[in-house]
C-alpha cells in the first residue's frame, strides 16, 4: 500500500515540476522575461541592474533552474502593485477563498445529496420533477449572474444580509477565519450560497444517476428477494455503492470551486486569491499571476493525489489492488 | 409415486403475469400450474423466453413493472401471495421463501463485505446482535460447504471464484432454513464440474433440511440428476409434468421429446445432433391455439385451439391434441 | 432478469428522423426551449431591423435619456421599453445586438472547437499508440484544470479582444469534444463497416471523415448544445470580469457589468434585462440539449 502511495506521489510531483516547466516558458516567451520582475516603470539603470541581479542575461535553462530555486525558497518576486513578496500576498487571501469554497461544498453536498438521492428512488414524484427542472435551470444560470441577483433581492429590497466584503475574523489555529463568527457568517452566506449553486445541480443530478443507476442492479433485487425492507436496501446497498463516485467527484469540485470563487468574490468583493488575481490581471502584476498559478497548480495536484487515496480506500475492488 | 399425498408447500393455480407495453402484451407467464411437497425437488425446464424466470419472481413478487401478476393465485402452506401487501410478503422472503438468482457475480454487492450482507440478511428477519448474527453466517457458510468460513466472512464477493460466490449465495438462501428455495438457473453460469458439487450438495441440503425446491433451468440433464418432479414450459404455459421417471421415460408432448433428443449425450457418436426446427416463438401476440405448432410435426388444424390438460395416471399432465404415444 | 427477449424493440417503424422528432417533441420543455431559442437567434440575426435604435450609433443616442427607467418616452420618438443606461442607449436594443455578440462567441467557438477536439478524438481512436497517448494525456491535462482558470490564463497572455476570446473558449473546450470523440470512435471503430471501408483500401482520412465521424455523430451533438450553453455563460462571466469583449462591442456580460454599479442605487433594469436574456438562451439550450441527450443515447431511455 505504502508502495502505490508512493508512486502516486511521485507521478504528482512530475505533474507539479511539468507544470511548472509550462508556466515559465509561457511566462517567458510571451512576455518580455524582463518585465516579468521588473516594475514596467523602473528605469533603463534599474533594468539593467535588475536583470543582471536576477541572472537574466543568461541562457534560458539557467533561468528556469534560477526560477525553480527561487521557487523552493518561496521567492516569487514582488508584487509590481503592492511591493511585498508575492507568494505572501497569495498566501495571506488563500483563508478566505478557501472558507469560501469549503462552505460552498458544504452546502451543495448537504441539500444536494438527500434531494438527489429522493429524485432518484422516486423519479416521478412531483417534487422530484420540480427539483430536477430547477436543477437545469442551476447549472445554466452563470455564477456572477445569480450573484447580482441576490445582492438585488437580499440586500437592496429586502436589507436582509449585507451587500459586499467579509465579516469579522477570529483566529483559529494561526489563521483568521469568518467562518466562526455570527458577523462572519451573515458575510459569508450569499457568496457561499451563490458559489454552491453550480456545484448543488450537479451534485444532484449525479447523485439521482448514481442512484438510477445502481437501482436496476441484480444485488439489488437480491437484497429485496432477502426480505430487506426498502429502507434497508437503499440505507445499506443503495448508498455505499453510490458514495464512491460521489465522493471523489466531490473531492475533484473542491479544486474547481476554488477557481470559480474568482468570479463570486469579485461579485461580493470578496478579498480572497480570486479577487487578487484579477485585479493583477487587469494590472499586469505578473509576479502575482505566477505565484498564483503555481499556488493553484500544488493545490489541485494534491487534491487529485488526495482523491485517488480516498478512492482506493472506499472502493474494495480498487484497494484489494492496491495492496498487492 | 405420485406428486405428493400430503399438502404441498407450494402450489400455484391459474398463475398470469403480463408485460403490457406500447407494442402489445407479452403473457410471459399463462396460466401456470404446479406444486412442490416438503424435501421434493421440481424441476421446471424451458428454453430462454419459455416465461420460467418470471414465474419464479412472480412467486416472491418481485415482477417489476411493466409486468404484473394478472391472474391466478400462488398458495404458500395455503395461503394465496397474489395481492398481498408488500410488507407481509416481504415477511416471508428470504424467511420462508428464499431465491437463488443466476449470476452470482451481479447479485452480491460488489462493495459490501460477506459478513455484512449476509448479517443484513438476518437481521432482516430476526433481532440478534451482530455477533450472533456473523455466528449464524458463519454456520450456514460451513452448511453449504465452504472451507474457511471466517475468512470468507470477512472478504469481498470479487475475491472468490464464481462457484464460491454461488454457495454464499445458497447460504444467504438457507440462513432463515426457508420452507422453499426458488433456485433461477443457478448454475448455468459455472463450470461444469463445480455445477455438478453444487448441485450434489443442494440435493444433500433438500433432503436434511426437507426444503422443497423450485429449480429452473433451460437444461434437461441437470433435472434428470437432481430433480424429482418436472414441469415443461412453453411460451408462458406449462405443456407437460410430472415426476421425472415418467417424463423423461415416456415423454408426451412432441416439445418434451424434442427437448430430451437434443441433449447431445442421448446421440450416440458422430450422429448428427438432433434439434428442433424453427425458433422460440415471439411472445408479443401470440395468436391462439398451441404455441408449439408451428415447430411440430405432429401438427394439423386442431392445434389451432388451445390444447385442454389432460391427466395421465401417476399424475402425469400434459397440453397436447397429438401426444406421443405412452408406452 | 427483466421483461422477456421478445420485449425489445416494441414500437413501430418509422424513419428515423421521425421517430428522432417524435421521440424529442415527448418533452414540452423541450419543444418550447427551441421554439424561445430560435425567436432568440432570429433576434439576434435580424438586429438592425428590429431594433427601435442602434445603440452604438453615437448619433443616436442622447445623454441626456440617460438612465431612465422602463417604459419612459424617448425625444425620439419611441418608447424606451426596458429603460436606458447611463449613456443614454436603449437597452432593449442594446440588448438584442449584446445577444449577437454573446450568440455568436458562443456559438462559433463550439463550432471550431468542435471540428478542432472532434478530429483529435478521432484521430487518436483511429490510429491507437501513440498518437491516442499523447492526445489524451493532453486532453486529460488540459480537463484537470478549470475552464474559467485556463481561460484567465490565456487572456492574461494575449489580451482582451473578440477573437482572444474565441481562442481562449475554443481551447477550454476541444477537450470535452475530444474526449467523447475519442470514446465513440473506440467503439465503432471495431465494428464491420470499418473493417470494409479498410479492406477497401479506402485512404485513411476517408475512412475516419466520411466513415466513421456520422456514425459518432449522435453524443457529440448532444456535447455541442452543452458546450454552447457553456460558452455563451463562460463568456459572459470573462467579460464581467473586464477581460473578455472591448466595450465597442459589448456582449451580454459586459452589458451586465455596466449595469452592476447602479444595482445599489436603484436602477436595475440596466443590468437585469440583458441578464435575463443570458439566462434564457443559455436555460433554452441546455433544456434542448437535456432531452437531445435523453434521445440520442440508448441507455439513458427509460
Amino acid at each position: 500500500m505504502s508502495h502505490w502511495i508512493f508512486r502516486r506521489a511521485l507521478q504528482a510531483l512530475s505533474v507539479i515540476v511539468a507544470m511548472s516547466v509550462i508556466v515559465f516558458v509561457a511566462v517567458s516567451v510571451i512576455g518580455n522575461p524582463v518585465d516579468l520582475l521588473i516594475s514596467p516603470s523602473a528605469d533603463l539603470a534599474e533594468r539593467t541592474r535588475v536583470v543582471a541581479g536576477l541572472g537574466l542575461d543568461q541562457p534560458l535553462w539557467r533561468q528556469y533552474f534560477n526560477f525553480l530555486r527561487g521557487i523552493t525558497e518561496g521567492n516569487f518576486g514582488r508584487s509590481f502593485v503592492y511591493n511585498e513578496p508575492s507568494l505572501k500576498l497569495i498566501l495571506q487571501r488563500f483563508p478566505a477563498t478557501f472558507e469560501l469554497a469549503v462552505a460552498a461544498l458544504l452546502i451543495a453536498v448537504v441539500i444536494g445529496i438527500p434531494l438527489g438521492l429522493y429524485a432518484g428512488l422516486r423519479p416521478e414524484a412531483k417534487v422530484s420533477r420540480i427539483v430536477m427542472a430547477t436543477s437545469i435551470v442551476g447549472f445554466s444560470l452563470p455564477t456572477f449572474w445569480v450573484g447580482i441577483m441576490l445582492i438585488m433581492i437580499f440586500s437592496v429590497q429586502l436589507g436582509w444580509l449585507p451587500t459586499t466584503g467579509r465579516g469579522a475574523t477570529v483566529a483559529v489555529l494561526g489563521v483568521e477565519w469568518s467562518f466562526f463568527t455570527a458577523d462572519g457568517l451573515r458575510h459569508l452566506l450569499m457568496p457561499a450560497l451563490n458559489l454552491a449553486l453550480f456545484k448543488l445541480s450537479l451534485v444532484l443530478r449525479l447523485t439521482r444517476a448514481a442512484v438510477q443507476e445502481t437501482l436496476p442492479m441484480d444485488f439489488i433485487k437480491f437484497a429485496r428477494a432477502q426480505g430487506l425492507s426498502p429502507a434497508r436496501v437503499v440505507w445499506v446497498h443503495v448508498l455505499k455503492n453510490i458514495m464512491i463516485p460521489i465522493v471523489t467527484v466531490i473531492g475533484l469540485e473542491l479544486g474547481s470551486t476554488i477557481a470559480f470563487a474568482v468570479v463570486t468574490e469579485s461579485v461580493f468583493a470578496w478579498p480572497g486569491m480570486g479577487k487578487l488575481i484579477i485585479d493583477s490581471i487587469n494590472t499586469l502584476d505578473r509576479p502575482v499571476i505566477v505565484a498564483y498559478l503555481m499556488v493553484i497548480v500544488v493545490l489541485f495536484t494534491a487534491i487529485n493525489l488526495i482523491v485517488d487515496l480516498l478512492y482506493t480506500l472506499l472502493d474494495p475492488r480498487v484497494r484489494l489492488e492496491a495492496q498487492g | 409415486m405420485s406428486a405428493s399425498t400430503t399438502m404441498p408447500v407450494l402450489e400455484a393455480r391459474g398463475l398470469s403475469t403480463h408485460f403490457v407495453s406500447r407494442g402489445g402484451v407479452v403473457k410471459a407467464v399463462d396460466e401456470v400450474s404446479f406444486s412442490v411437497a416438503r424435501g421434493r425437488v421440481l424441476g421446471l425446464v424451458g428454453e430462454s423466453g419459455s416465461g420460467k424466470s418470471v414465474t419464479g419472481f412472480s412467486i416472491l413478487g418481485l415482477v417489476d413493472p411493466p409486468g404484473r401478476i394478472v391472474g391466478g393465485e400462488v398458495l404458500f402452506q395455503g395461503r394465496n401471495l397474489v395481492g398481498l401487501a408488500e410488507h407481509e410478503i416481504r415477511h416471508l422472503r428470504g424467511n420462508r421463501i428464499a431465491m437463488v438468482f443466476q449470476d452470482p457475480m451481479m447479485t452480491l454487492n460488489p462493495v459490501l463485505r460477506i459478513d455484512t450482507q449476509m448479517v443484513q440478511a438476518v437481521f432482516a428477519h430476526q433481532r440478534m446482535s451482530r455477533a450472533d448474527a456473523r455466528g449464524r453466517a458463519r454456520e450456514t457458510l460451513a452448511m453449504v460447504g465452504m472451507p474457511s468460513p471466517d475468512e470468507q466472512l470477512e472478504a469481498y464477493p470479487h475475491q472468490f471464484s464464481g462457484g464460491m460466490r454461488q454457495r454464499v449465495a445458497i447460504a444467504i438462501a438457507m440462513l432463515h432454513r426457508p420452507d422453499v428455495i426458488v433456485a433461477d438457473e443457478p448454475t448455468t453460469a459455472l463450470d461444469v464440474t463445480i455445477q455438478a458439487q453444487i448441485l450434489a450438495e443442494v440435493q444433500k441440503l433438500a433432503r436434511e433440511q426437507g426444503t422443497a425446491m423450485i429449480w429452473i433451468t433451460h437444461d434437461l440433464s441437470v433435472i434428470a440428476g437432481l430433480a424429482d418432479d418436472v414441469a415443461v414450459m412453453y411460451a408462458g404455459r406449462i405443456v407437460e409434468s410430472g415426476t421425472v421417471d415418467e417424463v423423461l421415460d415416456s415423454p408426451a408432448h412432441p416439445y418434451t421429446r424434442g427437448l430430451i433428443d437434443s441433449v447431445p449425450s442421448s446421440n450416440s457418436c458422430g450422429e448428427r445432433l438432433r434439434q428442433i426446427r424453427g425458433m422460440t416463438p415471439n411472445l408479443r401476440n401470440l395468436a391462439p391455439g398451441c404455441a408449439f405448432r408451428f415447430r411440430c410435426d405432429r401438427a394439423d388444424d386442431a392445434c389451432t385451439r388451445d390444447p385442454p390438460r389432460v391427466e395421465r395416471p401417476l399424475g402425469h399432465a400434459f397440453r397436447c391434441f397429438h401426444p406421443m404415444t405412452v408406452s | 432478469m427483466n421483461a422477456p427477449e421478445s420485449l425489445a424493440a416494441l414500437a413501430p417503424d418509422e424513419s428515423s428522423i421521425g421517430r428522432f422528432w417524435r421521440e424529442f417533441a415527448s418533452s414540452r420543455f423541450a419543444v418550447g426551449g427551441l421554439a424561445v431559442f430560435c425567436i432568440i437567434v432570429l433576434a439576434a440575426l435580424f438586429a438592425p431591423w428590429i431594433t427601435p435604435q442602434n445603440p452604438y450609433d453615437l448619433m443616436q443616442l442622447d445623454i441626456v435619456d440617460g438612465r431612465l427607467p422602463p417604459g419612459s418616452a424617448s425625444a425620439a420618438g419611441y418608447t424606451y421599453w426596458l429603460g436606458t443606461d447611463e449613456q443614454g442607449r436603449d437597452m432593449l436594443s442594446a440588448m438584442i445586438y449584446g445577444l449577437r455578440i454573446s450568440l455568436g462567441v458562443g456559438i462559433g467557438s463550439a463550432i471550431v472547437a468542435g471540428i478542432v477536439g472532434t478530429g483529435l478524438g478521432l484521430i487518436a481512436a483511429y490510429f491507437g499508440g501513440r498518437t491516442d497517448a499523447a492526445i489524451m494525456r493532453l486532453v486529460d491535462l488540459q480537463l484537470s484544470f478549470p475552464s474559467i482558470l485556463v481561460a484567465l490564463m490565456i487572456l492574461a497572455a494575449v489580451g482582451k479582444g473578440v477573437m482572444n476570446v474565441v481562442l481562449a473558449l475554443v481551447i477550454v473546450e476541444w477537450a470535452y469534444y475530444a474526449r467523447t470523440a475519442r470514446g465513440t470512435a473506440l467503439v465503432e471503430r471495431r465494428r464491420e463497416y470499418i473493417e470494409a471501408a479498410e479492406s477497401l483500401a479506402l485512404p485513411k482520412w476517408r475512412t475516419v471523415f466520411l466513415h466513421l465521424l456520422p456514425n459518432c455523430l449522435p453524443p457529440l451533438i448532444v456535447i455541442a448544445s452543452f458546450q454552447v450553453a457553456r460558452a455563451i455563460a463562460l463568456e459572459a462571466t470573462l467579460s464581467f470580469l473586464g477581460l473578455g469583449v472591448p466595450v465597442t462591442e459589448p456582449s451580454l456580460g459586459l452589458l451586465i457589468a455596466n449595469g452592476f454599479q447602479y444595482m445599489l442605487s436603484g436602477k436595475y433594469w440596466i443590468s437585469l434585462y440583458p441578464g435575463i436574456a443570458l439566462l434564457v438562451t443559455i436555460v433554452c439550450i441546455n433544456i434542448v440539449g437535456d432531452q437531445l441527450r435523453d434521445v440520442l443515447n440508448p441507455r439513458a431511455r427509460k
